[in-house]
């Protein structure tokens, strides 16, 4: 009998801390999938953050270094800089990335650091339990907003890859989700994009993942899973925002 | 063979000059006076030599952590900045130490608190001898005197950090950063900056590694803090410098750094002129700090005068070193004035005869 599925070599035989329906295993799954597929296991260094994902290192099977809250686009850059053979990339929260970490993030960006950013955005700070993010959209309910986003008081939902995707050193940026199995495959061929974009040297590239957070968002799994759909990509669409890997790398 | 060069250098180029000739690969800094002139000899000199990088932050804070980044990758590594800006650093300072990563980090200091001056100052003593971030670590701090003290110290500098996989500073001030004086320098910058062994560059033909120090587990915790202060305990023991001027017969000791110890070996030097049995301590390691110099001075020595050109900070840690086994005196001035050799003298000369010791 031929063997079609099985754990990808750079994922831990450690079973995953995550809740039931949420993103980040999915997520880690899809990419070290990639890192046996391109054969990146022995290059590649990634940079969690605080947040749930801090453990990532404890089911990555690759080189990790954590970073404090905010600074992996920076953490990165010194890497790549110093080491610059290395394929380095950053696995960042909404919180994290588009919160205190605007700042390093844009600046890599602008920089056209040749680093890959993965940005998990789950409109809700998931491991403090369920505060407002700079991604929550108006109206939504958190432990900071319990009657909703009130766009006067708290702003709108802030929509960074749109943003970046203004900024000349980017070369990549899509923005994906991982609440389908169609899904999870373009989120998959996003994040192989992303990683080819640093291998060619093209600069800066990030893949933004719509992720489910069912506890924070008290729904159950498939109801969280249509949230996404239904409320999140609405505010958050789906697609390529910008792309300068040039046909050579699109397939 | 390392080739002598004498030049004439401000302070802050001087420290840039030799931290590319101590192999410094990598460079990350945010403008901040008193500092520039390094951050600029970087820009000019580490950015076009092959393999090393200069790279102008969007912050203190983003420096700091592509510090962190750098080190993480094996590579010797610096920033700067004065005194608002290290604030800015401490988290990833405290990062740096938790990690075990080397780094220079150079403090140009100012006049504060807040925004302040931009005149030179000593007034972030504690800060840098007492860990100056969150948790409980240190940072050896190297505090020069000279412009080429600042050289050679930053070579050391790097050698310590890498020696006990630490971050160190360098204290200076606004002065020493800016004024020229001739310098030599005795390396050269190595053809191949050198590679930490523990670097992480991708689990090539070994296990896969983790740098990080979070855990769910505090008794893990509290053995990392162990670890760290058993090294700790081994810089105390190993690293200890220091200078003396005049103390053989004194009756009166100065304790002074940095530039402060400067301006006070003028005041010493022209006291003895005048008769009066005055000599100078000059700390050149601020932590770990010479404790056990003092006590044993102590022995002969029944008066100290502590002299910082901020409101008593360094006193703290003579006092303690006394343990009351002398008086001690404390003469300060701060938010960037700078007092002049006679200024301190009259000082010395006063407290001399108050406390008797023309008799």
């Amino acid at each position: 009998m031929k063997k079609i599925y099985s754990r990808p070599k750079s994922l831990k035989k450690t079973a995953f801390h995550y809740c039931p329906g949420c993103g980040h295993s999915i997520i880690h799954r899809i990419m070290t999938e990639l890192i046996d597929e391109m054969d990146l296991q022995d290059k590649i260094i990634g940079i969690p953050p605080p947040g749930c994902s801090v453990f990532a290192y404890n089911y990555f099977d690759i080189d990790m270094a954590e970073s404090a809250h905010g600074r992996g686009a920076a953490v990165a850059t010194g890497m790549k800089r110093a080491y610059p053979e290395g394929i380095i990339f950053t696995y960042q929260g909404d919180g994290d990335l588009a919160a205190i970490g605007t700042a390093e993030t844009v600046h890599a960006a602008n920089r056209g650091e040749n680093i890959t950013v993965i940005f998990v955005n789950n409109a809700v700070y998931g491991m403090t339990g369920g505060q407002m993010a700079p991604t929550t959209l108006v109206g939504q309910k958190t432990t900071t907003t319990p009657y909703g986003r009130d766009e006067r008081m708290e702003g709108n939902a802030l929509r960074i890859s749109e943003m970046l995707a203004l900024v000349k050193g980017v070369a990549y940026i899509e923005r994906v989700a991982v609440n389908s199995p169609t899904n999870i495959r373009k989120a998959k061929k996003a994040i192989r994009k992303a990683f080819q974009a640093q291998i060619d040297g093209l600069g800066f590239s990030m893949v933004e993942v719509l992720s489910p957070c069912p506890t924070n968002w008290r729904m159950d799994e498939p109801e969280a899973w249509q949230w996404v759909s239904d409320v999140m990509a609405k505010e958050f669409p789906l697609g390529v925002l910008k792309d300068v890997t040039g046909e050579s790398h699109a397939s | 063979m390392s080739i002598v060069t004498k030049v004439l250098m401000t302070g802050n180029a001087a420290i840039g000059e030799a931290a590319i000739r101590a192999g410094c690969q990598c460079y990350f800094g945010y403008p901040i006076t008193p500092q520039n002139e390094l951050t600029e000899h970087m820009a000019a000199n580490l950015s076009r030599r092959k393999g090393c990088a200069f790279v102008q932050a969007e912050s203190e804070i983003a420096a700091i952590n592509m510090v962190y980044g750098a080190s993480l990758a094996g590579v010797r590594v610096m920033t700067s900045s004065s005194s608002p800006g290290i604030s800015l650093k401490q988290e990833g300072i405290s990062y740096l130490a938790a990690c075990e990563l080397p780094a220079v980090i150079v403090n140009m200091s100012r006049g504060g608190p807040g925004l302040g001056s931009i005149s030179a100052s000593q007034s972030d003593y504690f800060q840098a001898t007492r860990g100056g971030g969150h948790g409980d670590y240190r940072t050896p701090v190297l505090a020069p005197s000279s412009v080429q003290e600042l050289a050679d110290l930053t070579h050391r500098a790097f050698d310590l950090a890498d020696k006990y996989l630490t971050p160190v500073l360098i204290l200076g001030d606004g002065i020493l950063g800016q004024m020229m004086e001739p310098v030599e320098f005795r390396h050269e910058a190595p053809e191949v900056p050198p590679v930490r062994s523990n670097a992480l560059r991708g689990a090539k033909g070994r296990p896969s590694r983790i740098v990080k120090t979070f855990t769910s587990n505090p008794s893990t915790l509290e053995e990392l803090n162990w670890s760290l202060f058993r090294r700790y305990q081994v810089i105390k023991q190993a690293e200890v410098t220091y200078d003396t001027f005049m103390v053989d017969d004194a009756r009166l000791v100065v304790v002074a750094f940095g530039i402060a110890a400067r301006i006070a070996k003028g005041a010493v030097k022209t006291a003895r002129i005048e008769g009066l049995k005055v000599g100078l301590l000059r700390p050149v390691t601020l932590w770990p700090f010479p404790a056990a110099k003092i006590r044993k001075l102590a022995e002969d020595v029944k008066q100290f005068l502590v002299f910082e050109m901020n409101m008593g900070q360094m006193l703290e840690d003579v006092q303690l070193a006394l343990e009351g086994s002398a008086e001690v005196s404390f003469y300060g001035r701060t938010g960037g004035v700078i007092p002049t050799p006679s200024e301190v003298l009259r000082v010395i000369a006063r407290l001399y005869h108050q406390k008797g010791l023309h008799r």
